[in-house]
C-alpha cells in the first residue's frame, strides 16, 4: 500500500537561499542606511559636509600638527609669536602637557613623596578590578577592603606624619588625585547617606519624614557652589573660635552631602517601585524594620536603580571639578592654573590642556557609563512585564 | 460588646519597648532634641564667632553703598549703587542666562534627540558622537574650552572676523547691529500682541469647527501671516520707524552696535551644548517609549508621515519626556553658577563679592540659597502646569 502512497514528506531540508543580489554587500546597505529617500539623500550630503569639515582639523591639530616634544613656549608658538612654528600654524601643544604631566597627576604634592599616591593608586585598582568582575569570588571581603581597609590605608600614605611617613598637607594636593579622592570618598559616603535619608523621607515618623524632606528639597534645590561656598564660609562661622578643620575635609562635606540628597531620590524612586507585596510578605514573616529593608526591599531596589546611581556617580565625578571656586585644585584646576605659567603661555596652550583634560574625564564617566550597562545586562532578571 | 473590649485591649500586651508606635515617638523625641541642640549649640558659636569678627547681623548692609563695576548689566548700575540693586543685577543676569540656555539647548537636544533614531546611519552616528561626548564631559571644562580655547584666541578687534549682517567677533566678543526704535515703533509691538491674540483666537475657533463639523482649517499658515504681517503693517504704517546702529572698526576696538562679551558667550554657548545632550537622551527615551502599534495605527488610518508625528506620536512621547526636562532646566539653571569661574557676573558672582566685601556670610549664603531655590520651585510650578496640560485624559 505504502507504495502508492501520494503523500510526499520532505526528508532533507531545502538549504537557505542567500538573499537576492539587491539585498546584500555594500550597495544593499549604503541604499538602505544612507539614500533610502531624497529627504534621507540630502541628510547624508549634509552629514559627509559636516564630517568633511570638522574631521581633517581635528586629527590635523591633534595629530599631524601637534608638537609632542619640547621645553619651553618656543616649540608651540608660531614665528612672529617667537618660536620656531610657520605663521598660521595650528596644533595641539602636547608639549604642554607632557613637560606638566606630573602637576596634572599630583598637584604640588613633593615629587620625592610622589610614590605614595602611586602605592595607593596601585592598592585601589588592585582591590577596585576584581570587585568589579563578576567571576572573581569573595565579594564581601574585597568589598570590605576596598571600603573599609583602603581608606585608612590611603589616608595614612597621603597624609602621613606617622610610621616615619613626612606630613604634606592637603593644601600641597592637585590635579587627578583630589579629583580621584573627592569622588572616591564622595561615592562611598553618598550611597549609604543617601539611603537612609531616602527611608527617612518614606518613614512612617512624621518629623523625621519632614526632616529629611527639608534637608534632600533643598540640596537639590541650589548649585553646588552655593554648598561649596556655605562648606568653606559658614562652616568656620558654626565652629567654636579656634577650631577649624581642614578646606579638603570641607569640601569633602560638601560633596557628599550634596550627592547624598540626589542618592536619596535615585533610590526613593527604586524603592517605590518595589511592590507592596514585598513588604507585606516580609512583615509576615516576621522580620523586623531593618531586616526588611537589608535584606527583601533593598536589593531589589537598589538593583533597579543601578543606572541611576551610576548617573549620580558620574555627576559627581564630573562636579568635583567645582572645587576650583574654593581655590582648591583638582585636575582641571591645576590644568587652568598652568596657562598663566609664562614660560608656556601660547594660542595652543589653553586649547591643548583642556582638550588632555577633557580625555580624561571623559575616560572615567564613559567607563563608568558602560560598567552600568554591563552590570544592568547581568543583573537583568527578565521578570519585567 | 465585650469582645470589642478584648480586641481594643490586645495590642497593648507585651513589653511597651517592643510597641513601634512607642518606639517611633521615642526616636522622634530622640532626634529632635539632637537636632535642637545642634542649632544650639552652632547660633551660640556664629553669634560668638560674629561678635568677635564685629559683624552686624542683619539685612542692612544691602543699602550701603556697592563701591565695585559690574561689567555686564541689564539695568542701570554703577558703583555708587546699592549692595542690593547690585545682587538684583546678578538675579537678572542669572535669569538671562538660563533662559536663553534653555531655549537654545531644547532646540539643540531635540535635533539630536531625533537624529539619534534616525533611519540614517551617518547622521544616527554624528549624533551618538555629540552626546557621548558632552555628557562625559564637566560643564565646567566646556565653559573654559569656550572660553580660554576658542574665544580668547580670536583674533584682536582690528583685525575683527566679518560675518554677514554686519556681525563682527574678535576677541572681545560678538557685535551685532544693534535696532534703534524711532517714535511711533510702540504701534508694531501692539500689533505684535495683537496679531498673537488673533492667532490664538484663530486656533481656538479652527478646533471648535473641526470637533463639530470635521473641517479643516490652515491654522499655521493663517497665524504665521497674522503674527508676521500685522507687526510689518504697522511698521510701514507708522513710517518706517526702525533702524539699525552698525558697529563700525575704529583704530583698537569696535564702536557702535550690540556687544556680547566673551564670559556671556562661553557660558551660553557651554551651557547649551552641555545640557542638548541631556536633553537629546530625554527626547530619544520619550520617542521610544511610545509604543509602535501607535505609529502603525495610524498610518493604518490613513494618516501621513508627518501627521503621525505631530498628531499622535509627539503628544504621547510629550508625557515622557517633560518631568526629566524640567529637571534639565532645572540643572541649567543651576549650572549657571559656573560663572563664577570665568567672570560672569551672576547671581552667585555678585553676592560672592558682596560676602568677601561686607563679611555677611550667612546673610550672603542665605539671600544665594533662597533664590536659587525660589527659581527652581518656579520652574518647576511652570513645568508642572505644561505637564498636567499634556498629561493623558482617562475617561
Amino acid at each position: 500500500m505504502q507504495e502508492h502512497d501520494l503523500s510526499f514528506v520532505r526528508v532533507e531540508m531545502a538549504l537557505a537561499q542567500s538573499a537576492p543580489p539587491s539585498e546584500r554587500g555594500l550597495g544593499a546597505w549604503i541604499r538602505k542606511n544612507l539614500i533610502a529617500s531624497t529627504g534621507d539623500t540630502i541628510l547624508t550630503i549634509i552629514g559627509i559636509v559636516l564630517v568633511a569639515m570638522i574631521l581633517p582639523q581635528v586629527i590635523n591639530w591633534a595629530f599631524i600638527n601637534a608638537q609632542w616634544t619640547g621645553t619651553d613656549r618656543t616649540v608651540c608658538a608660531t614665528v612672529a609669536q617667537g618660536g620656531i612654528q610657520p605663521d598660521g600654524w595650528s596644533g595641539a601643544c602636547w608639549a604642554f602637557v607632557n613637560a606638566k604631566f606630573g602637576q596634572f597627576m599630583f598637584g604640588r604634592y613633593p615629587i620625592e613623596e610622589r610614590w605614595r599616591p602611586i602605592l595607593v593608586a596601585i592598592l585601589f585598582v588592585a582591590l577596585l578590578v576584581p570587585l568589579l568582575i563578576p567571576k572573581v569570588p569573595r565579594k564581601g571581603l574585597n568589598a570590605i577592603l576596598l571600603f573599609g581597609a583602603l581608606p585608612v590605608v590611603a589616608f595614612i600614605l597621603l597624609v602621613g606624619g606617622m610610621f616615619g611617613l613626612p606630613l604634606v598637607e592637603t593644601s600641597l594636593w592637585g590635579g587627578l588625585l583630589v579629583t580621584l579622592s573627592l569622588s572616591f570618598v564622595g561615592i562611598a559616603v553618598s550611597l549609604p547617606v543617601g539611603i537612609v535619608l531616602a527611608l527617612g523621607r518614606r518613614s512612617q515618623m512624621p518629623i523625621v519624614k519632614m526632616l529629611c524632606i527639608i534637608f534632600i528639597e533643598t540640596v537639590r534645590g541650589i548649585p553646588l557652589i552655593t554648598v561649596l561656598f556655605f562648606a568653606s564660609v559658614m562652616l568656620p562661622l558654626f565652629l567654636p573660635a579656634g577650631v577649624s578643620f581642614d578646606k579638603f575635609l570641607r569640601a569633602l562635606i560638601g560633596v557628599s552631602l550634596f550627592a547624598a540628597a540626589y542618592m536619596a531620590e535615585v533610590i526613593r524612586g527604586g524603592l517605590q517601585a518595589i511592590p507592596r507585596g514585598q513588604y507585606e510578605g516580609a512583615d509576615s514573616l516576621g522580620l523586623g524594620y531593618w531586616q526588611k529593608m537589608g535584606l527583601i526591599v533593598m536589593p531589589q531596589a537598589l538593583k533597579l536603580v543601578i543606572p541611576g546611581i551610576v548617573n549620580t556617580f558620574i555627576g559627581m565625578f564630573k562636579d568635583t571639578s567645582l572645587v576650583i571656586v574654593i581655590s582648591m585644585f583638582d585636575l582641571l584646576g591645576v590644568v587652568k592654573q598652568n596657562f598663566s605659567d609664562a614660560n608656556w603661555a601660547t594660542a595652543q596652550t589653553a586649547r591643548s590642556g583642556l582638550v588632555f583634560a577633557a580625555f580624561v574625564f571623559w575616560l572615567f564617566c564613559f567607563g563608568m557609563s558602560r560598567y552600568s550597562m554591563f552590570t544592568e545586562r547581568r543583573l537583568d532578571t527578565s521578570y519585567k512585564r | 460588646m465585650a469582645s470589642q473590649e478584648i480586641l481594643r485591649e490586645e495590642p497593648s500586651r507585651g513589653s511597651f519597648i517592643n510597641d513601634p508606635k512607642i518606639r517611633g515617638i521615642f526616636f522622634q523625641a530622640v532626634v529632635v532634641i539632637v537636632l535642637v541642640a545642634l542649632v544650639w549649640w552652632i547660633a551660640q558659636n556664629v553669634i560668638a564667632n560674629l561678635t568677635r569678627l564685629r559683624i552686624a547681623s542683619g539685612f542692612g548692609f544691602l543699602n550701603s553703598r556697592a563701591g565695585f563695576d559690574i561689567s555686564e548689566s541689564a539695568i542701570a548700575y554703577s558703583s555708587d549703587s546699592t549692595y542690593g540693586r547690585a545682587i538684583l543685577v546678578g538675579f537678572l543676569n542669572t535669569v538671562i542666562v538660563a533662559v536663553v540656555g534653555i531655549i537654545t539647548a531644547t532646540l539643540i537636544g531635540f535635533i539630536i534627540g531625533i537624529g539619534r533614531l534616525s533611519h540614517n546611519w551617518l547622521i544616527r552616528k554624528i549624533c551618538t558622537v555629540y552626546v557621548e561626548v558632552f555628557r562625559n564631559i564637566p560643564p565646567l571644562l566646556v565653559i573654559f574650552f569656550w572660553y580660554s580655547g576658542v574665544l580668547a584666541v580670536l583674533p584682536p578687534p582690528r583685525e575683527s572676523i566679518n560675518l554677514p549682517f554686519s556681525s563682527f567677533l574678535n576677541q572681545r566678543g560678538f557685535y551685532f547691529p544693534r535696532a534703534v526704535w524711532g517714535d511711533g515703533s510702540w504701534l508694531i509691538l501692539v500689533a505684535l500682541l495683537l496679531g498673537i491674540a488673533m492667532a490664538w483666537f484663530v486656533a481656538r475657533k479652527a478646533r471648535q469647527r473641526q470637533m463639530a463639523t470635521g473641517q479643516q482649517f490652515p491654522v499655521f499658515w493663517t497665524s504665521t501671516a497674522l503674527i508676521i504681517g500685522l507687526p510689518l503693517l504697522a511698521y510701514a504704517l507708522s513710517g518706517f520707524p526702525l533702524s539699525f546702529d552698525y558697529p563700525k572698526q575704529s583704530t583698537f576696538n569696535l564702536t557702535g552696535g550690540f556687544q556680547v562679551r566673551p564670559e556671556f558667550l562661553s557660558l551660553y554657548l557651554a551651557l547649551s551644548c552641555y545640557t542638548a545632550a541631556f536633553i537629546a537622551e530625554i527626547v530619544r527615551a520619550g520617542i521610544r517609549g511610545v509604543s509602535k502599534g501607535q505609529t502603525e495605527a495610524a498610518a493604518a488610518l490613513g494618516l501621513r508621515a508627518g501627521p503621525i508625528l505631530r498628531l499622535v506620536v509627539i503628544p504621547q512621547a510629550m508625557r515622557i519626556v517633560i518631568p526629566p526636562l524640567t529637571s534639565q532646566y532645572l540643572n541649567l539653571t543651576k549650572n549657571s553658577s559656573l560663572a563664577i569661574a570665568i567672570g560672569y557676573p551672576d547671581l552667585t558672582a555678585i553676592a560672592g563679592t558682596v560676602l568677601n566685601q561686607t563679611g555677611q556670610a550667612v546673610e550672603g549664603v542665605v539671600i544665594m540659597m533662597a533664590v536659587y531655590l525660589a527659581l527652581s520651585l518656579l520652574t518647576s510650578a511652570i513645568m508642572n502646569v505644561v505637564n498636567s496640560k499634556m498629561a493623558l485624559v482617562e475617561r
